[in-house]
This record gives structure tokens, C-alpha cells and sequence, in this order.
């Protein structure tokens, strides 16, 4: 084949390296600009400025702070319970409703269509969502997180079916014979069979959760049901009125200002801010490299099925 | 042997126990698809009708009918035209910007000859697709803000500006901050389908081409590239059928009363309208004329694209 390369082929390599390496930079660098300043005295970075590099006064305060801030722990508590929570329920019936909408000899199959495909292109807005979630007494309270959610929507029903009929027919229909039912059939064969894929879905929902910010602003009143995502966006309006108008005009945001003005030690409102930013952003990073693997293989169902 | 293996396959889980045991599986499903999505729908009769908060879920049932007077008042508001040209604007420009770069991106990590570094870069900038728009949208206030913030000190330390930018503040940033900062999050994520789709072209196809003299730059832009163009006119159907769609929490966060006119979009006008204002038959209305023409493109850049490509997604 060929032997070595032209100067061209040279050139290119070298462009596409620093290329590559300027977007490594843009994508983890914000990051760790808000690590090192979160990490640095916050009475430090007011006088002399942010760090660029590496934190001139190194502190755990602000951590500190904020994990031991009451509403934070609670905003932590709610985030993480419903992200479990919708997690394993909404895998276990997207799964199930998934088997046997993938079964060829279900009755009335088209009908369940129907209903799906209505439910994947059209919706009433936000709110007739509104309305329907008051008419449930669900507004305000803990199991808006919950039940909504509880469905992971058609088109990942579309992707479990696709998976679920590539497991062969005469494995399931033997099962049958010999007295399995069918729940048995889903519960011991095809759950276990099919690990890769829920591994990818149940990944996005875990993600899509607990980055969920709109719940929590439009169908509750944002005092005592705040996720985190939902703390973090208060905070940082909160850190910049605070530090642009020097004005406290708080209504609603008590326990926000509260937290901002524990802020007389080495910690500052902007330091507490990325403390929180980066505390909801662990469990995220945490997650995503294990899973690469999975992702991409759920893409990939999901650019087959358009 | 085989007729009777047909006929047992014919019969094969018709029967009434099998059946009431996959209806009780689609159940809870089912449930809540006609709870959340489908009864919902009946909430789009506000966009005709006087309703009012205090009216509950009948009331949608019971409001008369007011003469599209809720679609006239959309027309008429001074965020009218705004909306329109931001959502528009930010979504057009955005796409311009972000679908070729996340094709040459593609392109690019394909071309990188260490299998270890490729997949250093591929989940570094697979990172920011998962953080939040809260956090993210943060960051960019941070790195943005006048007061010591990345940007402004760099550019102060490069000779570019004497006076710290409030870039938040001013209208004239808005959508380059809006367009750029979607890039930033999702250019490495985006590049997953189409090197999904690169990953399917024929190896054989570049030996041919090695063997001919065709050099790599020349093999990427004359197989490569036509290989994706099917998941390149997918992606732009998506596009143009979400041209009405911002990001919700992207424009809500970077939002503030100092850049509203330049930051106003459709979604962020329904919720102000809706949730705020409780001006409920405004806000659907205004949703309602949005998913109408949001599902007209669809089907018009779904022919279009037929008719040009051969490609569509129905």
C-alpha cells in the first residue's frame, strides 16, 4: 500500500492535531475554570481577580458551604430520589409495554400505534400540561417528578421493539411451550437478552432527569420542591444581582440569599456558585465516560430508525 | 413437517390467556400516554376560547368561543415581531453555523490516525452535551461576566478592548452568545451520527481509491463526504422542522430584562404569556400557530429533500 506520507498528508495531520486540541480545550476548559476558582478564597478572587491557571489560595470552604447548606442537601436529596425513581419505574413499563407491543401475535397492535406515534408528533403546549397536572392535584407536589415521567415516551419503546425482535422467535416460542408466561417470557428471557440497549436508554433517562430544570419552574411554585438544576439557576441570577446592583430584593429567594450571605469567610456569592455548579455536574461526568460505549450504540438504533 | 409448523405458528399466541397477559403489560403504558398526551390534546380548544385560570379542566370545555381574539392579540403584541425574528434568527443562523462544522468535525476525528487520541477527544467533547443547561448556561455568565470574567480579561490582556464588556447585557451579543455557546455544548455529540454513518461506507471504496493515487484530503471530500450526504439531509430535515423550537432552559438562563428584545423566543414568549401573565388562551394559541407551521416545514422540507436527494424521513 503506501509508503510513508507527502508533505501534504504531513501538514494535515498537524493542522487536525492542534485543531483537535483547541476543542479539547474549549470543552474541558470552562470546567475547570470553575473548579479552580471554586476551590480558591472568594475574598481573594473579589481583590485580585479570578485564577486562570491554578487557585492562589487554595480553600474547601465553599464546598463546604454549600454541602452544608440545608436546601442544598434537600435540592440534592430530590434530585437524586426522582432521578432513581423515574429511572427504574419508567425502564420497567417502557420495557414491558415495549415486549409486547413487539409481540406479531397481539391483538388490536395497530391501535397502541396509534396512540404512540399521536403522542410522539403532536402535544397540547404547556398549558393544556398545566391544566392536566393541576386537574391531578400533581402541581406542587413531589410526584410531579414522578408520574409524568413514569412512560420514557414512544420513540424509545420504537428502539426497545426493533432490539426485541431481533432475539430469535423460536428461543421465546419454546419458552412458551414449555408453560412460561408471558411476563415470564419479558421478566427472565428478553430483559437479560437485551442489557446493552436498556444499559443506553436508561443512561439517557438517568441524564435527562436529573438535568431537568423545567419541571420544577413550571409545575411548581419553586420554594420547597427545588431540584438542583433548578437551586443552581436561582443562584446564579441570585450571585449576579447580588454583585452587579448590590441590591437584596428577594422575594422568594430567602434561602438563596440566606446562603449568599454566609459569605464572610473565604467564600464569595461567585465562588459558592461554581461550588454548586460544579457539585450538580459530578455525578454527570461520573456517569458518561462508562457509558460511552452504550451511547453510541443507542445512537446508532436511533439514526437506523430515523 | 412444515405445513404443520405453519399452521401451529398461525395459531401461535392467539389465545385469550396470551393475550390478556400482553394487554395487562401495555397497560400502565397506555395509561399514561392517554393521561399525559392524548387528553391533553382537548387543551388546544383554549386557543379559540375566554378561558380563565379559575375555569379547571372543564372550564376548557365550557369557555366560549371568542372569535380568534387570542390569536389576534399574539399578532398585535409588541413582542410579535421580535419573537419571530430572534426565534428565527438564532435558529436559521445557528444551524448555518453548526451543521457544517459538526460535518467537518466529523470529517476531521475520522482522519485522525491515533486510536487513542481519537477517543480523547471523543469523550472530552462528548462532556458538555451532558451537563445542563443550568450549569452550562452559568458558565457562560461566569466566563462572560464584566466583572473579572474569562473573556473580558483576555481580550483586556490581549490589548483588545480597554473597558470590560457587559456582554449579558447587551443586546447586539445575544445570539452570538445563544449560537455559539449551542455549538460549544453540542458540536462533539453531534459528530456521533454522522461517524455512525462514515463508519458504514466500504473500506474497499478508499483502497480503490489509495491504489489510484488519490490522496486522504482527496478520498475524504470524494468518498466520504457523499457517503454521509443521506444522514446530512436527515439532519437538515430536523433542522429546518425545529426552526420554531429554541432550547427552552439554553434562552431562559442566558436571559435577562437587559437583553429581552434580542433574547425573546417563541417558547420563552409562551411561558411569560402563559405561566406568568396567566393569559392561558394567548399562550396556547401562540403554541398552537407554532406547532401548525413547525409541522408544515416538516412535510415541505421532507418533499424538498425527496425531490432533490432521495431522501426523507417518510
Amino acid at each position: 500500500m503506501v509508503h510513508g506520507k507527502s508533505w501534504r498528508e504531513k501538514t494535515f495531520d498537524i493542522f487536525n492535531t492542534i485543531i483537535m486540541t483547541v476543542l479539547i480545550i474549549l470543552s474541558v476548559y470552562p470546567l475547570y475554570y470553575a473548579l479552580i476558582n471554586s476551590l480558591n478564597n472568594g475574598q481573594d478572587i473579589i481583590n485580585f481577580g479570578m485564577v486562570l491557571m491554578w487557585p492562589r489560595e487554595f480553600t474547601l470552604e465553599s464546598w463546604k458551604t454549600v454541602l452544608g447548606d440545608a436546601s442544598v442537601v434537600r435540592a440534592i436529596w430530590i434530585t437524586a430520589s426522582r432521578t432513581a425513581i423515574v429511572t427504574v419505574l419508567s425502564t420497567f413499563i417502557t420495557t414491558m409495554f415495549a415486549y409486547a407491543f413487539s409481540r406479531s401475535y397481539l391483538r388490536g397492535r395497530k391501535v397502541y400505534a396509534a396512540l404512540g406515534f399521536v403522542s410522539m408528533y403532536v402535544n397540547g403546549g404547556i398549558i393544556a400540561f398545566f391544566l392536566m397536572i393541576s386537574e391531578l392535584g400533581l402541581y406542587n407536589t413531589y410526584w410531579v417528578y414522578i408520574i409524568p415521567s413514569l412512560f420514557g415516551g414512544f420513540y424509545n419503546v420504537i428502539i426497545y421493539t426493533s432490539n426485541f425482535k431481533a432475539i430469535p422467535d423460536g428461543l421465546l416460542e419454546s419458552a412458551k411451550m414449555d408453560g412460561a408466561s408471558e411476563f415470564q417470557i419479558y421478566s427472565r428471557l428478553v430483559l437479560p437478552l437485551s442489557k446493552p440497549v436498556i444499559a443506553a436508554l436508561a443512561i439517557f433517562t438517568v441524564v435527562g432527569i436529573w438535568n431537568d430544570y423545567q419541571t420544577t419552574l413550571f409545575y411548581t411554585e419553586g420554594t420547597t420542591l427545588k431540584t438542583l438544576q433548578y437551586y443552581i439557576v436561582q443562584l446564579v441570577q441570585s450571585a449576579n444581582a447580588l454583585e452587579a446592583l448590590k441590591t437584596s430584593s428577594a422575594a422568594g429567594n430567602a434561602e438563596i440569599y440566606q446562603l449568599l450571605q454566609e459569605t464572610a469567610g473565604p467564600t464569595s456569592a461567585k465562588t459558592i456558585e461554581l461550588a454548586a455548579m460544579l457539585i450538580a455536574s459530578v455525578p454527570m461526568i461520573i456517569i458518561y465516560p462508562f457509558a460511552q460505549k452504550h451511547f453510541t450504540q443507542g445512537m446508532m438504533i436511533g439514526s437506523i430508525k430515523g | 413437517m412444515n405445513r404443520r409448523n405453519k399452521k401451529k405458528r398461525y395459531e401461535f399466541g392467539y389465545d385469550l390467556h396470551t393475550q390478556l397477559y400482553l394487554h395487562a403489560m401495555l397497560l400502565p403504558g397506555t395509561l399514561l400516554i392517554i393521561v399525559f398526551s392524548i387528553i391533553p390534546l382537548f387543551g388546544i380548544l383554549i386557543a379559540f376560547t375566554n378561558y380563565k385560570p379559575a375555569m379547571g379542566w372543564s372550564g376548557i370545555f365550557t369557555a366560549e368561543f371568542n372569535n380568534f381574539r387570542n390569536f389576534m392579540q399574539v399578532f398585535r403584541s409588541n413582542q410579535f415581531w421580535p419573537m419571530i425574528k430572534n426565534t428565527l434568527g438564532i435558529n436559521l443562523i445557528g444551524q448555518a453555523v453548526i451543521i457544517p462544522l459538526t460535518i467537518v468535525f466529523a470529517l476531521l476525528v475520522n482522519e485522525l490516525t491515533s486510536k487513542r487520541f481519537k477517543s480523547v477527544v471523543q469523550t472530552t467533547t462528548y462532556m458538555p452535551h451532558f451537563l445542563s443547561w443550568a450549569i452550562y448556561g452559568g458558565l457562560v455568565v461566569t466566563i462572560l461576566s464584566p466583572d473579572g470574567g474569562l473573556l473580558n480579561v483576555l481580550l483586556q490582556k490581549f490589548g483588545i478592548i480597554s473597558e470590560p464588556i457587559s456582554f449579558m447585557a447587551r443586546e447586539e451579543y445575544f445570539w452570538v452568545i445563544a449560537i455559539i455557546s449551542g455549538l460549544l455544548k453540542e458540536l462533539g455529540w453531534g459528530t456521533i451520527i454522522y461517524l455512525a454513518a462514515i463508519a458504514g461506507v466500504d473500506p474497499e471504496m478508499y483502497e480503490a481509491a489509495a491504489i489510484d493515487g488519490a490522496s486522504r484530503i482527496r478520498r475524504m471530500f470524494s468518498i466520504t463526504l457523499p457517503s454521509i450526504l443521506p444522514t446530512v439531509m436527515i439532519m437538515i430535515i430536523f433542522a429546518i422542522a425545529g426552526m420554531l423550537n429554541n432550547n427552552f432552559t439554553q434562552i431562559y438562563v442566558l436571559q435577562n430584562s437587559l437583553n429581552r428584545m434580542a433574547s425573546q423566543v417563541i417558547d420563552t414568549y409562551v411561558y411569560q404569556i402563559g405561566m406568568q401573565q396567566f393569559q392561558f388562551g394567548v399562550a396556547t394559541a401562540a403554541n398552537l400557530m407554532k406547532s401548525v407551521f413547525a409541522l408544515i416545514l416538516l412535510g415541505a422540507a421532507n418533499f424538498t429533500s425527496k425531490k432533490l436527494t432521495n431522501t426523507g424521513l417518510f
